[in-house]
């Protein structure tokens, strides 16, 4: 959203077939054929038999040989069930979109972590696997495109939370690991708590919710103040518990990986109006 | 029917749900319900390799062999276990291992497998061998005998069904026709007219190199065929025994409980056994009181006259009505979330009558302590 606000023609991509990216861009369900959302931006979902039948009519020009005898059914079965193919066709489609210039960015919702790296090592593995044949000479310039720093960027996203922070520093390690291609662009920490009090203003809110103090209050406000207090401590607690995931975040990280922070939303709404939100903050960080 | 009930009539308990929603250890507080309050030999086999649980649980780092929670542990947390908890960490390569050491029919197979550049490929790089692998540890754990209760997390999915398809998909994989085809040529030289067309193209798109070394990977793994297929329908029969049951996991946030619903419904369809649904990480109730709101409005419109109506004096006005200030604000804020979780709730559609409510832990667990105070609530 951000990025086609700045006159880029990008395309988003939902790789779980979930259809949470339709509907957060208030889209209706997406399809594999990419298609304008907002002005400059288009959205897809990820299609592997899609993108199967895509690859064989455009790259290895078979589009009917495609359809005839065992060939079908067999290649149905492979896309289903042998490992790296499901991988191979979702990150081959993508990369084709950038080689081809269609858009000048392509932003993919990837699968949870422990996928991520087998996506982005697929087209490497299947070049170890393959020494000759056209799918070898297609995944060459895969690798190349995902192994281009300028090209392509892993934008790791977490959250302040012990797993979120412990997944997140286990992947920037492993896509620094040589075979994986694409590398750390940048970690974005999504839904940090604001800081309730400035400098000395804690010390005022301990005093207040001191038994006399907090009972003064209720007789001036009514009795439910002690409930708003108990929440501002809550609040304050859960800050402070945030705060240190960042902290071990911050000390697990390369000082030079650019670190941006999207504040927790405190919003009703989970549509293009809180998408515009979190691409606004997102602006002011970069 | 509480959630101690179904962890004491069950054998196998397998928590699902999005990532990020602690199921993990949502996992180990089920393992140390049922060993605290009903006895018996309970194994915790966890695919995440949360070191800070390993380490609440005082074990260390886990690996495939099972570890028991040493009872000096359990005293520390002042409690007194009837039974035992044990952990162990799914560990997909050394899975993979034992499973061709159990199914290779010698020594010769065994190594050439094990030695194969195509079997480390499938096994340690790529997404699908992880779901299968869980599935058959599971079976093979339950298939000893050794424990009473065996309470499973699952690996993060794509989509959240994948690994109950694991073993269907896998038993197809290996008795299928294409790889038959495969074989075939390096097998007999001799291929009949009807099929030349598919080699013709799969050499070309492949490579004859690759068709050569998929097809001697597969002649070594045929000696295993008959183990491996068999095997991949009998996990699939554990799955759907009645001894069986799934817990689904949840935040009350709008994307987890929709995978929530999914994962319910996907279970419905398969007729496996929905136990209960664990809402975690739910805010308090208190944060929806009416009485509340209006009282933090009007601190957030005026906090220092209501500080002058109560004459607290704890430094300057202006900083006193700041801090109220700030504390109506956040109440509201929270109250917007704590709204929003409501609506989730009451959108759920659950399909059981088990379901258990966890609320935020405002500190994380560090020990079997917190464990045993995670199981409490889920007993409640």
């Amino acid at each position: 959203m951000l990025a086609a606000g700045q006159g880029r023609r990008t395309l988003v991509c939902e790789t779980d077939g979930s259809g949470h990216l339709g509907q957060l861009l208030e889209a209706g369900p997406l399809a594999f054929k990419g298609r304008e959302v907002q002005p400059l931006l288009s959205a897809m979902t990820m299609n592997t038999e899609e993108s199967l039948k895509e690859y064989l009519a455009l790259q290895l020009k078979v589009p009917l040989l495609s359809r005839i005898g065992p060939l079908a059914r067999a290649f149905d079965f492979i896309a289903n069930a042998a490992p790296g193919v499901k991988e191979i066709l979702t990150v081959g489609k993508l990369g084709w979109e950038v080689k081809e210039d269609h858009y000048d960015l392509v932003v993919v919702d990837a699968p949870a972590t422990g996928h991520v790296v087998g996506q982005l090592r697929a087209p490497q593995a299947i070049n170890e696997l393959l020494s000759v044949g056209l799918v070898r000479e297609q995944t060459g310039w895969l690798v190349d495109l995902l192994g281009d720093a300028a090209v392509t960027g892993v934008v790791v996203v977490t959250a302040p939370e012990e797993m979120p922070v412990v997944e997140a520093l286990d992947l920037v390690g492993q896509l620094a690991a040589d075979d994986v291609g694409a590398g750390t662009a940048a970690v974005v920490v999504n839904r940090v708590l604001p800081e309730l009090f400035g400098r000395g203003e804690e010390v005022v809110f301990d005093r207040l919710c001191e038994p006399g103090n907090r009972g003064a209050l209720q007789a001036a406000a009514g009795d439910a103040a002690g409930t708003v207090l108990d929440a501002a401590r809550l609040a304050v607690t859960l800050r402070r518990n945030r705060a240190e995931h960042l902290s071990a975040l911050r000390a697990g990280l390369d000082p030079s990986l650019p670190m941006l922070y999207v504040p927790e939303l405190f919003a009703r709404t989970h549509g293009v109006r809180a998408l515009r939100q979190v691409a606004d903050h997102l602006a002011e960080e970069l | 029917m509480n959630l101690e009930q179904l962890l004491a009539a069950k054998e196998i308990v397998v928590t699902c749900g999005s990532g990020g929603v602690g199921k993990t250890t949502t996992a180990a507080a089920l393992g140390t319900l049922a060993a605290t309050q009903l006895g018996g030999k309970v194994l915790v086999l966890t695919v995440d390799p949360a070191r800070r649980l390993a380490d609440a649980m005082g074990i260390g780092p886990l690996g495939n062999v099972a570890v028991q929670v040493r009872p000096e542990v359990f005293a520390a947390a002042g409690v007194e276990p009837r039974g035992e908890l044990w952990a162990a960490m799914l560990d997909t390569k050394q899975s993979w291992d034992d499973l061709v050491e159990r199914h290779a029919p010698d020594a010769a197979t065994r190594e050439a497998i094990l030695a194969n550049p195509l079997y480390r490929n499938i096994t340690s790089k790529f997404v699908q061998s992880h779901d299968y692998i869980a599935m058959e540890r599971l079976y093979e754990l339950h298939a000893s005998g050794d424990y009473d209760l065996i309470v499973v997390d699952t690996p993060p999915s794509r989509n959240a069904i994948d690994f109950l398809e694991a073993p269907a998909r896998m038993a197809e994989f290996f008795s299928s026709r294409f790889l038959r085809l495969l074989i075939a040529p390096a097998r007999n030289r001799f291929v009949n007219v009807a099929s030349r067309p598919f080699y013709t193209v799969a050499d070309r798109i492949l490579g004859s190199q690759f068709l050569e070394d998929i097809a001697e990977f597969f002649i070594l793994f045929q000696s295993m065929y008959a183990g491996f297929v068999e095997r991949a329908h009998a996990v699939e029969r554990v799955l759907a025994d009645r001894r069986t049951t799934f817990v689904v996991v949840t935040t009350l946030e709008a994307s987890p409980v929709r995978e929530a619903e999914f994962f319910v419904e996907a279970l419905a369809a398969k007729h496996l056994h929905l136990g209960a649904v664990v809402l975690n990480k739910v805010l308090p109730g208190y944060l929806l009181d009416e009485d509340a709101a209006t009282v933090a409005g009007r601190l957030r419109a005026d906090g220092p006259a209501v500080a002058a109506a109560a004459g607290v004096q704890l430094g300057p006005a202006a900083e006193v009505g700041r801090v109220l200030a700030e504390v109506g604000d956040s109440f509201l804020n929270f109250q917007v979330v704590a709204k929003r979780e409501a609506e989730q709730r009451a959108e759920l559609s659950v399909g059981t009558e088990v379901v258990a409510t966890v609320p935020y832990q405002d500190h994380d667990i560090v020990d079997l302590a917190g464990l045993v105070q995670l199981a409490d609530h889920l007993r409640r």
